[in-house]
C-alpha cells in the first residue's frame, strides 16, 4: 500500500502527463482513497484550463456576435442568428463528436493558408487533441450561449442611457465603449455567471466524447470514471468529483461576484443586482 | 431492401446509396432515433411527476419532508448532471441487488464487496442470470430513464415551486374566504393556474432534456451516437459497402436531427403558451381579452 504522501507525489500532477508522476495509473486492488483524491483533484487542472480558455476567448467573440445579431443590417444579424441557433440548438456532446471527426479528416501535414506576404501553416494534428480541438468546440459553444445573453442585455439597455450618450455627442465606437458595452455587461453579468458555471460543468464532457486522453492525462471526471470502472464502486469516486465541482462552482461565484460588485459600483447599494446560485444546465 | 441490391459493388451511385442506406444496420440506426423519442416521451412525464412531488415537498410545512425536498433539489442542481447520469444507474443497480440479496440469501456469510468485486448470490441478480437479451435491454433503458427522471425532476421541482408561488395570493385568499380548505384551494385554484407561470421554465428544461439524450451512449445503450460511430467508421473492402471515414456526415445528420427537434418544440411551446394564457390574469391573457373584445 502506498502512503498518502507517496500517492501525492505520484498522482497529484499525473494529469499533466507521464513526465509529472507515475508511469501508470493505480489499478484494481492497489487503489487507495488518497490516490482517488489526488488524481481526481489533479485532473481539475484541465477543467480549469478548458473553462478559462473557452471563457476568455468566447467572451470576446460573444460580444462581436451579439453586436452583429443586434444590428439592423440583415447581412450581419442573420448569420449571427444562425450561428447562435446551431450551437444552442444542438447538444454539446454531438458537437464534440462532429468536430472531432471533421478534424480527423484534415490532412496530417497541416494546411498552408497563403496570406500574400507570408504563409500560415495550420497545425492540423493539434486540432485532434482535446487541448486544442476541444477548446475550439467549447469556445464556439460558449460564444453562442453568451451571445444570446448579451443580445438580451443589449435589448434591455435603458433608452435614457443611449439618449444621454447622444446628448454628449458620442457616436460609433466611443458610444459603444463608454455606454453600451458597460451597460450590457452589467445587465448580463448575473446570467453570464451562470453560463460560466455551466461551461465549467460541461468541461467534463471533453474526454467522454471523441477526443482521446493521451497518456491517460484527462480531467477530473475522466479519472472518476476510470476509478469506478476499476473498483466497481460508484460511492467513492463520484462523490469526490462532485465535491470538487461544488468547490469550483463556489470559486466561480466568488470571482464573478467580485466583478459584479465592480460593475455595479456606481449604483446605490439597494439597487445592486445580487448573483443567484442557479447552476446545472446541460449543453 | 430493393431487388437490385444483391451485388452492391457493381451498382451505379444512386442505387448503391439506396441499398447502403436501407441495409440491416441502417434500419437499426433509424430505430435508435425512435429510442430517443421514446426516452423523451417516457422521461418527460416521469420528470414532471418527480418535479410535482419535489415541489409539494418544498411547499410542505412538515419539516422532514421540506428538508428532503430542499436536499434533493439543491444537491442535484449543484453537481454536474453527467455525474448523476453515470452514478444513478450503477448505484441503483447495486442497491437493488443488495436488497434482493438480503431477501433471498439471508444466510450468506461472505461480504458483498470483496476487494473490487460486488458479489451477490445467484438468486439476487437483477435482471436474472438467464434473462433473455431484450429483458437486459429494457432493464438498462429503465435505469437510464430513472436517472434522467431524477435529475430533471429536480429542475422541474424548482420551476413548479416558483410557479406555485407566482399564482396571485389574492386568488388563494378569495378561495379561503369562500370556505375552502388549504388543500381544496391548492387543488382548485393553484394547480390549474400555475402552468402558465411554469411554462417558460418547463420549455427551457424540455430543451435541455432533448440535448441530454445523447448521453444515453455513455450508459452503454446502443443509441444514435453508438450507431453513428459504428456506421460512419471506415469500412474496408471486406464489407459489403466499403467507404472511407464518414463519421463527420453521420454526426452532421445527428446535429440536424437535434436542431429540428429543438426548433419544432420551440414552436410547439409558443402555441401552448398562447393556449394557456387564455383568460389568465397576465399581460398576455389581458392582450388576448382585449383583442377578442375589439
Amino acid at each position: 500500500m502506498r502512503s498518502c504522501a507517496e500517492s501525492f507525489s505520484e498522482y497529484a500532477l499525473r494529469a499533466l502527463g507521464r513526465d509529472y508522476g507515475a508511469n501508470l495509473l493505480p489499478r484494481g486492488l492497489d487503489i487507495t482513497l488518497c490516490d482517488q483524491l489526488f488524481l481526481i483533484g489533479g485532473g481539475l487542472i484541465w477543467n480549469v484550463y478548458f473553462a478559462c480558455l473557452a471563457l476568455v476567448i468566447g467572451f470576446g467573440l460573444a460580444v462581436v456576435v451579439a453586436v452583429a445579431r443586434f444590428s439592423e443590417n440583415p447581412f450581419l444579424s442573420r448569420p449571427a442568428g444562425a450561428f447562435i441557433f446551431i450551437f444552442r440548438g444542438s447538444p454539446l456532446f454531438i458537437q464534440f463528436f462532429f468536430f472531432y471527426s471533421a478534424f480527423v479528416l484534415l490532412p496530417r501535414a497541416g494546411i498552408d493558408i497563403p496570406l500574400g506576404f507570408l504563409t500560415l501553416t495550420v497545425n492540423t494534428s493539434a486540432l485532434t487533441t482535446a487541448q486544442v480541438g476541444g477548446v475550439i468546440v467549447l469556445v464556439l459553444n460558449t460564444t453562442a450561449y453568451s451571445a444570446e445573453l448579451f443580445v438580451g442585455a443589449l435589448r434591455a439597455i435603458p433608452k435614457g442611457d443611449l439618449e444621454a450618450a447622444d446628448a454628449y455627442g458620442m457616436s460609433g465606437f466611443t458610444k459603444f465603449r463608454r455606454v453600451v458595452f458597460p451597460s450590457m455587461l452589467r445587465l448580463a453579468w448575473p446570467s453570464y455567471t451562470n453560463e460560466a458555471i455551466f461551461l465549467t460543468h460541461s468541461t467534463t464532457l471533453v474526454f467522454l466524447s471523441a477526443f482521446p486522453a493521451r497518456q491517460q492525462s484527462g480531467e477530473a471526471f475522466y479519472y472518476a470514471r476510470y476509478f469506478v470502472d476499476q473498483t466497481f464502486n460508484p460511492f467513492v469516486a463520484y462523490p469526490i468529483v462532485a465535491a470538487y465541482f461544488i468547490l469550483l462552482t463556489l470559486a466561480i461565484i466568488g470571482l464573478f461576484g467580485l466583478a459584479n460588485r465592480r460593475l455595479n459600483r456606481h449604483l446605490p447599494k439597494v439597487q445592486r443586482p445580487r448573483l443567484r446560485f442557479r447552476p446545472t444546465y446541460i449543453r | 431492401m430493393f431487388s437490385f441490391c444483391t451485388d452492391p459493388s457493381i451498382l451505379p451511385d444512386w442505387q448503391w446509396f439506396a441499398c447502403y442506406l436501407t441495409n440491416a444496420t441502417h434500419l437499426q440506426f433509424y430505430r435508435a432515433f425512435g429510442v430517443v423519442i421514446v426516452l423523451l416521451a417516457i422521461t418527460a412525464p416521469a420528470a414532471l411527476g418527480m418535479g410535482l412531488l419535489g415541489a409539494l415537498a418544498l411547499r410542505s410545512r412538515i419539516w422532514p419532508l421540506n428538508w428532503l425536498g430542499q436536499g434533493y433539489v439543491n444537491i442535484v442542481r449543484g453537481v454536474p448532471d453527467i455525474v448523476f447520469f453515470l452514478f444513478v444507474p450503477i448505484a441503483l443497480g447495486q442497491g437493488i441487488e443488495w436488497v434482493m440479496h438480503q431477501i433471498h440469501c439471508p444466510d450468506w456469510d461472505q461480504p458483498i464487496r470483496q476487494g473490487n468485486d460486488f458479489i451477490v448470490c445467484r438468486e439476487a441478480k437483477v435482471p436474472p442470470v438467464n434473462a433473455p437479451a431484450w429483458v437486459r435491454d429494457i432493464y438498462a433503458f429503465g435505469m437510464a430513464v430513472t436517472a434522467f427522471a431524477l435529475v430533471f425532476g429536480a429542475f422541474v421541482a424548482n420551476t413548479l415551486y416558483g410557479a406555485m408561488q407566482a399564482v396571485p395570493k389574492a386568488q388563494i385568499e378569495t378561495a379561503e374566504a369562500y370556505g375552502m380548505t388549504r388543500r381544496q384551494a391548492f387543488r382548485r385554484i393553484v394547480l390549474p393556474q400555475m402552468w402558465v407561470y411554469a411554462l417558460p421554465g418547463l420549455s427551457n428544461i424540455w430543451q435541455i432534456l432533448i440535448k441530454a439524450t445523447p448521453l444515453l451512449f455513455l450508459l452503454g445503450i446502443q443509441d444514435i451516437v453508438y450507431w453513428a460511430r459504428e456506421l460512419g467508421g471506415q469500412k474496408t473492402s471486406l464489407f459489403a459497402y466499403p467507404h472511407p471515414d464518414w463519421r463527420m456526415w453521420y454526426f452532421l445528420g445527428l446535429l440536424c436531427f437535434y436542431l429540428f427537434l429543438t426548433w419544432a418544440s420551440e414552436r410547439a411551446f409558443a402555441r401552448l403558451n398562447t393556449r394557456l394564457s387564455r383568460g389568465q390574469a397576465t399581460a398576455a391573457g389581458e392582450r388576448m381579452r382585449k383583442a377578442a373584445a375589439a
